[in-house]
């Protein structure tokens, strides 16, 4: 072979070298004792996924060239919280994923004592391992069935400023915590003017059924959906207080309040005006489910089985 | 007379794994749903069913008959309306004196399903007693016996947890299981009547 071939072929080696620095592939796969757990890289993006077949199974990712950019659509549309609060002393999440809501509350709100329930401990080291998810003494992990700990925490006496239910993005759904009695729950571990938020389904029969269920112990709420996700987010301000008890907030109160979180937001790619004005849509909209679906009870609960086709 | 026997032994099994995948749903409000609810309940069925294989056992040396053939499927009906009134109580009394959803779980599994179980337990022994005419054929008796009660429990299994809890509330197929097993006691003790004329 002469010198100018090994040459061309050096440099040919090298373009094909710098083009494809890309990342891709499965980087760490684990069987729980609940799920299936993937971690997999696409270029910058790193996602927890529960199944490499479904390409919207993604339960949460994290952007490498901007840590702090919240990827999907529904986390960013559960910061629609902080209009109603923006500075809730105590929050619970309930499903940690890859930990992107307690970690940028963390830093949104470093006052507030975070704790975050999550009954897999599998997901909790994936999400230390991969996605820098780190818990300290105002960030809390307990793992542990968010039903048994909600309702020893209603024993202990303990109330929240905010509660976001985020254990629905996985391929399972955990039927004891879509039922009434556990929206019930709770609501009463919430302060008076304590919010409540679900990050949940939009797509099948599952979404009248549970509609219909937190409309039977909360009345009204704001069905926050966007047409661009299979999710919807429930927001749920002072939701311990009856329906007509509720202050509500107009539209130019939540687009000044959107304003002064705008800045802060920024980083985290949360677009809060934009969230402001659709939640202020959101809050006129007339229920566009069917309310004749029976809503989930302990007593039925069938909810992997509604969500099929 | 012994096609009745072999579709009681049947209706044991269906109602035994019903009642066993209803106890996961039963329990999971109070105890949650972690691997352990479903350790708890099958330790707890496992061993009822074994006590009531030996509790069976013994009962069928004495005058076995359809009728006392009967009474077991009377009493087990009777045994589990509690699971449909009392359950709520009962798992907050235990919520409350026991931290660990473990031993929670364990304890509940006794109160709510151990007694009924053992009942249900009886009925296969019981049923080879009745079925058993020489020693020849017992085996042969006892095997078609299990393969038609665990066909039951294969049939149970399948019903409740593909379409049962779809179609109907807990506590209405608690009842209908009660109902299931009422009848079949009436069916048996008619048989006994009928037989024995």
């Amino acid at each position: 072979m002469s010198t100018r071939m090994l040459l061309l072929l050096s440099v040919l080696w090298a373009a094909a070298a710098t083009a494809a620095p890309n990342q891709y592939g499965v980087l760490h796969e684990e069987r729980s004792l609940y799920t299936r757990i993937l971690v997999h890289q696409d270029d910058d993006l790193l996602c927890l996924k529960f199944t490499l077949v479904r390409s919207d199974s993604n339960q949460s990712c994290k952007d490498l060239s901007q840590p702090k950019r919240m990827v999907f659509a529904y986390a960013q549309m559960s910061m629609a919280a902080l209009l109603f609060n923006p500075t809730p002393k105590r929050i619970l999440i309930v499903g940690l994923g890859g930990g992107t809501l307690p970690m940028a509350l963390r830093e949104l709100v470093p006052t507030a004592t975070i704790e975050t329930v999550e009954i897999d401990p599998a997901v909790v080291r994936v999400a230390t391992d991969f996605f820098d998810y780190r818990s300290d003494e105002k960030n809390l992990i307990v793992t542990e069935d968010a039903r048994v700990y909600g309702k020893r925490a209603k024993i202990r006496g303990l109330r929240y400023d905010l509660i976001i239910l985020d254990a629905f993005n996985g391929d399972y759904i955990p039927e004891h915590l879509m039922t009434m009695e556990y929206l019930q729950e709770m609501r009463e571990l919430l302060t008076p003017d304590g919010t409540l938020v679900a990050n949940t389904f939009s797509t099948s029969n599952l979404y009248h059924h549970e509609s219909n269920s937190y409309r039977q112990v909360f009345g009204d709420f704001i069905n926050y959906r966007r047409k661009d996700t299979g999710n919807r987010v429930v927001l749920i301000p002072q939701a311990q207080r009856d329906g007509d008890a509720r202050t509500r907030l107009t539209k130019e109160q939540l687009m000044a309040r959107a304003q002064e979180l705008d800045t802060d937001l920024r980083p985290y790619g949360v677009p809060i005006i934009r969230i402001a004005r659709e939640v202020a849509a959101a809050s006129r909209a007339r229920p566009d489910w069917n309310l004749r679906k029976r809503p989930l009870s302990d007593q039925y609960s069938p909810a992997n089985l509604l969500r099929k086709p | 007379m012994i096609p009745v026997i072999y579709l009681l032994a049947f209706s044991g099994g269906f109602v035994i794994m019903s009642l066993e995948l209803l106890g996961g749903r039963i329990l999971a409000p109070y105890f949650g749903s972690g691997i352990y609810i479903w350790g708890s309940i099958i330790t707890i069925f496992m061993l009822s069913l074994s006590i009531g294989y030996l509790l069976g056992g013994r009962l069928s040396v004495h005058n076995p008959s359809s009728s006392r053939f009967a009474a077991i499927f009377a009493v087990a009906a009777v045994l589990l309306l509690p699971l449909t009134v009392y359950a709520q109580d009962l798992m907050e009394f235990i919520f409350l004196r026991v931290e660990d959803p473990r031993y929670g779980s364990l304890l509940a599994s006794v109160v709510l399903f151990g007694l009924p179980t053992v009942i249900l337990g009886m009925i296969s022994p019981y049923s080879v007693r009745l079925l058993v005419e020489n020693v020849a054929e017992s085996g042969r008796i006892a095997g078609a016996l299990y393969f038609v009660s665990t066909l039951g429990s294969a049939i149970g299994t399948l019903m409740t947890s593909f379409y049962f809890v779809l179609w109907f509330e807990m506590n209405t197929i608690i009842l209908l299981l009660i109902g299931c097993l009422a009848l079949l006691a009436a069916l048996a003790f008619s048989a006994d009547k009928t037989f024995n004329k």
